[in-house]
């Protein structure tokens, strides 16, 4: 095959994967603060799909045009989920955790199949079949549009960590949960505006993605799993590792699906999570446990 | 002699024992065959529920891809029958050894590598989708248009090629269940099981005591993906049909754990009242549901999820544990 | 009289951090050695060590003249050395006498041999009465004195015991001192321990070694020790020895 189908299929891989970047950061972030394994995140993201499927064949609205507002529903759910019912659990051991998020990620996918069906839905934007030409690079239209989204809301998410105070509060949290309460911060209702946040990521990247894939209700777990794979790849409660990790995936999915038969390219990450859980367990960014 | 099996209970739960497993006995009788069906799956469950309840309430490692020594099990089984007319018992030569060695490999590599808790579980996930997306492909057990296993109808029942009326896939599930039930208590009051509870409770704390707890982690993982396909070999026989979208699927893993979970992971009896429950109360459900005239795929699924949030919320150690508690069936520790 | 325990030159650093600096000290069969210092010294990170959990960067530790320095800690179990940790671990779900059990297994094939053993050994820990309860029932001091039947039930030649009488008050303290006492008297067990409460250690102890930052400053009878300059200086206290 001539060397630009690879590149053509690179691109868009990568562009894919800064999507996939993003999705998995509201996964590290969510761990990275609160301590929690988010087992529904996948499905929570499948939540955000099908408000903007909706959306778009009732007001024919683009699901970037959308995306904040429907960040903002899954902000909502995150927090009050949180708030609500997690915090609870957050003395609890860790396989009680788990299963809680199993459960709900459980009532999510199913409550999703009851409302929607099992029928695959898809968004077919305006500029679906455009695409750009630089040079002998072919790149569709909503990989480019959705890969710089991601860029725009992962540098947003950056600068709030880092320069605002409620962000700095947060990373606080994060380092030190005993010591962020001696010094006053609300830490559950910081917890819950982590999660908030966690789940407003997965909304906006489910959008995004929305425009590439098409969405069913398993696609939930299968997307779970895939969060999964990039956060573990490229260090758990590591910002930039997850970009890093969403990247390569996205990249390795998209040659794999190339070079072999594209049902086949999941397996590419399953492999890579198994390298890295025994080579690497602390990931390409993460500080190894001392 | 008797005393030493029958310790722990009181009178009152021996007695409730012995109705329960005649009840079980004679149920076939009784039964239509719809409920024969509903009655075969619950057993299937406390029997997978069972031998997963060895790796994860025993030994402490959550695997959420159980579903894997099923469908390695199921195939293997059935692969041989469909290829070279061998049996289903003699099937079973391949089909435990084949899943015990995966479960071996999967408990190396995590054991030897101190992958644990949560890292251990979604290990396990990845490899039951491998195998789901692998045996997609594999040309020899017909890949995702599935293997048949072929079926004629019979006058009698072959218990040697598994062929015949449902009512001798429960006597057979039936026995499987005692006897795992019997084997795991066994276990339990053994050094092996002392050991499993010491590494459930601490790890740390039991390597400072001298266990080597990698050796028997793996045991604990031989033994259950051993035992889990035998259930697979079961399957292949009853549905005689095999597709890896839904024999590696991810639910199906999440179906072997809500029984032992609701149940009471850890426990003996855990498992088969967890499953009795959930399978008693979604035929409720459908009941009504078909009484009120509504038809939807889904609800039940996400009923076990309600049921699954109630139990981690409201009775994390599981409702045999609290039965056992309120009806005095077991003696108390303070 | 070769040593029981014999600790050589060993180093052990956290990225720069030096814990233990060429420490050496020797552990003769059926004394009782305690190793005192202030907060940070080493000592805990010392017992590690010896315990397996994990190796030293330098220097070597001998037990029954063989080497146990990198064996991992069910490993130096094995071998004869039982410990406690200086936050107790029982195991929480299970009873006092399943605790104990599980120790003894170590030696013994059949449950119910280890039961005696374990019904033994709660007898002189003063424990047999509560054996049925859960250990995460019990109070802290029982819960000390049952982390040292776990430790005693493995069948050691040295136990290793962390701050044992931490958090315990002085009647507790001289129960668990007086069991200890008797252990080494009646089994000639030898005993390795760290602590910080002098008075158990002036009872106990046969020799002392001082750490601070890592190394040993002082070693002797109590009495040498309690009087050497550097140790009063760093630890003690003039008040302490007034």
């Amino acid at each position: 095959m001539p060397v630009d189908v690879y590149l053509n299929v690179a691109v868009g891989g990568i562009l894919t994967g800064l999507v996939y970047g993003l999705m998995a950061l509201g996964l590290s972030v969510i761990f990275g603060v609160v301590r929690v394994v988010n087992f529904a995140h996948g499905e929570m993201m499948t939540i955000a799909m099908y408000i903007a499927v909706t959306l778009f064949s009732a007001f024919r609205l683009d699901p970037l045009v959308m995306l904040v507002p429907i960040a903002a529903v899954l902000f909502a759910f995150g927090y009050v989920l949180q708030a609500g019912l997690i915090n609870r659990f957050i003395t609890r051991p860790e396989h009680s955790q788990f299963l809680l998020l199993v459960a709900i990620a459980i009532i999510i996918t199913n409550a999703l199949l009851i409302l929607f069906g099992p029928d695959s839905q898809n968004v077919q934007a305006a500029y679906a079949y455009d695409s750009f030409q630089v040079g002998p690079l072919i790149v569709d239209a909503t990989k480019l549009y959705a890969g710089l989204t991601a860029v725009v809301v992962t540098t947003g998410l950056f600068a709030f960590f880092r320069f605002t105070r409620l962000g700095t509060a947060i990373r606080a949290c994060a380092d030190n949960y005993t010591g962020a309460m001696v010094v006053g911060l609300d830490v559950r209702r910081l917890y819950a505006l982590t999660f908030g946040i966690g789940a407003a990521c997965v909304g906006a990247a489910g959008c995004m993605l929305l425009l590439i894939f098409d969405v069913t209700p398993a696609v939930g777990p299968a997307y779970t799993l895939l969060a999964f794979v990039i956060v573990i790849t490229g260090g758990l409660g590591s910002m930039p590792g997850a970009l890093i990790g969403g990247v390569l995936i996205g990249l390795t999915e998209a040659l794999a699906g190339l070079v072999f038969t594209p049902s086949a390219k999941s397996m590419f990450a399953f492999a890579i999570l198994v390298l890295v859980l025994l080579f690497r367990p602390q990931g390409i960014m993460g500080k190894r446990a001392a | 002699m008797i005393t030493r099996w029958t310790a722990g209970a009181t009178p009152r739960g021996l007695v409730l024992l012995a109705i329960l497993l005649i009840a079980a006995l004679i149920a076939p009788f009784f039964a239509s065959d719809y409920l024969l069906t509903v009655l075969i799956l619950i057993l299937y469950f406390a029997y997978t529920g069972q031998a997963w309840n060895i790796m994860m309430g025993f030994a402490g490692q959550l695997s959420l891809g159980h579903a894997l020594y099923v469908g390695l099990g199921a195939y293997a089984a059935a692969a041989l029958y469909v290829h070279f007319g061998i049996g289903p018992w003699l099937g079973l030569l391949a089909a435990v050894p084949i899943a015990a060695a995966t479960g071996a490999f999967i408990g190396y590599l995590a054991f030897r590598f101190r992958v644990g808790g949560v890292y251990f579980a979604i290990l396990t996930i990845a490899f039951a989708e491998f195998a789901r997306v692998g045996f997609d492909h594999l040309a020899w057990t017909r890949g995702s248009s599935g293997l048949f296993l072929p079926v004629a109808q019979y006058s009698h029942n072959d218990l040697w090629q598994l062929r015949g009326h449902p009512v001798m896939f429960y006597y057979i599930l039936l026995a499987a269940t005692v006897l795992a039930f019997i084997g795991c208590r066994a276990l339990l009051h053994s050094r092996i099981g002392y050991f499993w509870l010491a590494i459930r409770e601490d790890e740390e704390a039991a390597r400072a005591v001298g266990i080597d707890t990698f050796r028997y982690k793996m045991i604990a993982v031989v033994i259950s993906s051993g035992m889990t396909a035998f259930a697979g070999v079961i399957y292949a026989f009853y549905y005689n049909n095999l597709f890896p979208e839904q024999v590696f699927n991810i639910s199906r893993s999440i179906d072997i754990i809500l029984g032992p979970l609701v149940g009471g992971i850890g426990t003996l009896f855990g498992p088969i009242v967890g499953t009795f429950i959930l399978e008693g109360l979604s035929e409720g459900l459908r009941t009504l549901l078909e009484i009120l005239g509504v038809d939807v795929p889904g609800i039940k699924q996400v009923f076990f999820g309600v049921v699954l949030l109630l139990v981690v919320v409201a009775l994390p150690e599981g409702v045999w544990p609290w039965l056992a508690r309120r009806f005095g069936l077991t003696e108390r520790k303070q | 009289m070769s040593a029981l325990l014999s600790v050589s030159g060993v180093t052990k650093r956290f990225r720069g951090l030096v814990a233990v600096d060429a420490l050496s000290l020797a552990v003769p069969k059926g004394e009782i050695f305690a190793v005192i210092g202030p907060n940070g010294a080493g000592k805990t990170t010392l017992f590690n060590m010896i315990a397996g959990v994990f190796s030293p960067d330098g220097g070597t530790i001998a037990f029954a003249g063989e080497r146990i320095d990198g064996l991992s800690s069910d490993q130096v179990c094995r071998r004869g050395i039982g410990r406690t940790f200086q936050i107790v671990r029982p195991f929480p779900a299970l009873s006092v006498e399943d605790n104990v059990i599980i120790g003894a297994l170590l030696h013994r094939r059949q449950v119910h041999d280890a039961r005696e053993r374990a019904l033994e050994i709660l007898r002189r820990l003063d424990l047999h009465d509560k054996r049925a309860q859960r250990a995460s029932s019990l109070t802290l001091p029982d819960r000390k004195r049952l982390e040292v039947a776990r430790a005693l039930a493995t069948d050691p030649n040295l136990l290793l015991l962390d701050e044992v009488m931490a958090g315990l008050r002085p009647t507790e303290t001289d129960r668990m001192v007086g069991i200890l006492k008797q252990l080494n008297q009646e089994t000639g067990l030898t005993i390795l321990l760290i602590e910080h409460v002098m008075r158990a250690v002036m009872a106990l102890a046969n020799r002392i070694v001082v750490m601070h930052h890592g190394a040993a400053i002082a070693e002797g009878t109590p009495g040498e020790v309690v009087r050497n300059r550097a140790v009063i200086d760093s630890y003690l206290g003039a008040e302490a020895v007034a």
